[in-house]
């Protein structure tokens, strides 16, 4: 008996990379992410020295300061420039370490089993249950040299628990599945099984994780500089923040020393949160069905989709 | 001429006692059908046979030799015994397309053929179990088949090593009653071409008679009846064996009413 005929026609399939659709909502998230990214890669080698004190201070945008200058006459396009870069190195270190500790205690140790899990799964819970932000305000509070660097690491050490957990979780179902079983009856060896068979089921919620570590780190980050906590030596959006207040910028009116550094963080996180949506649709394809985009697709009518949106409250 | 062998094994599960004492003989060539219900034990027998588990006793013999846990002894063992398994909608990594399901399997156990020819081997496959045109086949991922063509990759996958002996782990449960002759036909073709010795693990008496030399009856873990196809089926001696007989529909029965 032949098996069902398998269309002719259609062309053969290219090897795809798993990439989510492009909706919308990632695209403005990429755009904004993108613009962002590339104000911190190239802005500070278009603009002045950062610290360079000049006679003109606290003045409002001019052509000569787009952005206006601090109390002690400095640029704050300039600072606006290197701020955003220390605060995506920041981001970025973070997000690279959250990846590396998380997929090393989550997949290693569910894939393992036995005792390195519970060893692991215990080690994770006790990261977890440390209160984070108390943690960083004494380690900050206790080294006096505060580098970027340090500040990532400590951030990434609170932090890369929670996602050590969700990965341990899908790692757990995914290795008990009948194709791990079946690679291992075909003789694969047991790192190969891990790398090739179960990783890349995980790649979208790794990508979602590492978002979401980016987010905290940069918001994390500008907490502590405003506390006065951050990194001494580079410039952040937080420590903007920190010296627009010490400054008194809002109570003199100085509006265009504060609101940039905060827009920043405002749309950066917007970006992320938007890049992250579409990949948690990925993950779970129910969450594509209940967008507002997806019902338009089904062509509903207005009053249809105000059923829709009822029914589902 | 390959002869699988369970000598006496037993498997426990925190007091649960899931293989109590089964024996059986797996020789090229032949097919043994186990039956049995639900939770009976017929999967646990499957993943201890395959080195998925180990037995909490009892032995495992292979051409009348101790089966190895490790090294190349165990490689060897991997490429002689073979399993399909239940859910084609599960047992094929939905990540990769089937060309990497078949020839994983061919590299492993031909390290240093060419890729060229394990390419061809592939198509090869892929033609054994009708699934033609093989070329178009071998590039498309799992989710883009249908229930039966996956388990027929999942067939060509377990054959990639040309084993002696194949384990199918109730082929044809999860697919439509309308394509399961075909599978199961396929199934007894290969085993005839290839020389195997075939366990058939299902629950269903009918077509473990049609498809199968012996049969196992299994029940609460113990093997209660075996012997040649008909003779279980036709005059059955343990009282579970005649439930099961008796649930089976039977036209005649009925009509003699």
């Amino acid at each position: 008996m032949a098996a069902n005929p398998i269309a002719l026609d259609v062309p053969i399939p290219r090897r795809r990379v798993t990439l989510p659709p492009l909706t919308a909502k990632l695209a403005t998230g990429l755009i904004i992410g993108a613009a962002i990214v590339l104000f911190g890669l190239i802005g500070p080698l278009l603009v002045q020295d950062p610290s360079r004190v000049s006679d003109v201070g606290l003045a409002g945008p001019s052509a000569e300061h787009l952005l206006g200058t601090t109390q002690t006459g400095q640029d704050v396009l300039a600072q606006l420039a290197y701020a955003t870069r220390g605060s995506l190195i920041v981001g970025a270190i973070v997000g690279v370490l959250t990846l590396a500790l998380s997929a090393f205690f989550g997949i290693v140790g569910a894939y393992a089993g036995g005792w390195v899990d519970e060893a692991f799964s215990l080690f994770t819970n006790i990261m977890l249950v440390i209160p984070g932000l108390p943690v960083v305000i004494v380690i900050s509070a206790y080294v006096a040299d505060r580098s970027l660097l340090l500040v990532s690491v400590v951030l990434a050490i609170t932090s890369w628990a929670g996602s050590a957990r969700v990965l341990r979780g899908s790692t757990l179902s995914l290795r008990s599945r009948d194709y791990v079983l079946a690679s291992r009856v075909a003789g694969e060896k047991r790192w190969r099984i891990l790398a090739v068979e179960i990783l890349p089921n995980l790649i979208p919620l790794l990508a979602s994780q590492v978002v979401f570590a980016v987010i905290f780190a940069i918001l994390g980050e500008a907490g502590l500089s405003y506390l006065g906590l951050g990194a001494s030596d580079s410039f952040t959006w937080g420590t903007m923040l920190y010296y627009a207040q010490n400054g008194l910028a809002l109570r003199l009116g100085a509006w265009w020393w504060f609101v940039p550094p905060g827009l920043m963080l405002a749309l950066f996180g917007a970006a992320l949160s938007l890049i992250n949506f579409s990949i948690d649709e990925i993950i779970n394809p129910k969450l594509r069905s209940q967008t507002r985009a997806a019902r338009r697709g089904w062509r509903m009518s207005r009053e249809q989709l105000r059923k829709a949106k009822e029914s589902t409250l | 001429m390959t002869v699988l062998e369970a000598r006496g094994l037993i498997k426990d599960y925190r007091g649960i006692r899931a293989v109590d004492d089964v024996s059986l003989t797996l020789e090229h060539g032949r097919t043994v059908a186990l039956v049995g219900q639900s939770g009976s034990g017929k999967s646990t027998m499957a993943r201890l046979l395959l080195q998925l588990e180990r037995p909490t006793s009892g032995e495992i013999l292979l051409d009348g030799e101790p089966v190895a846990r490790r090294g190349k002894r165990l490689t060897l063992y991997r490429r002689t015994v073979q399993m399909v398994f239940q859910d084609p909608f599960a047992s094929l990594n939905p990540y990769h397309d089937v060309e990497h399901h078949l020839a994983r399997p061919i590299r492993l156990h031909n390290p240093k053929m060419s890729a060229d020819d394990v390419h061809r081997r592939v198509l090869h496959l892929l033609e054994r179990v009708r699934l033609t045109p093989a070329a178009h086949v071998a590039r498309r991922r799992p989710h883009e088949l249908s229930g039966g063509q996956r388990q027929r990759v999942a067939i060509a996958r377990a054959l990639a090593p040309e084993p002696g002996v194949l384990i199918a782990d109730e082929p044809v449960s999860m697919l439509d009653v309308s394509i399961r002759l075909g599978v199961l036909n396929l199934l007894a073709t290969l085993q005839r071409e290839e020389d195997l010795g075939v366990l058939y693990i299902t629950h269903d008496l009918a077509t473990a008679r049609h498809f199968s030399d012996d049969i196992l009856v299994m029940y609460r873990g113990k093997i209660v009846e075996r012997g040649p196809a008909d003779s279980v089926i036709l005059d059955p001696q343990h009282d579970y064996t005649k439930t099961l007989a008796d649930a089976a529909p039977n036209p005649d029965r009925r009509l003699a009413r």
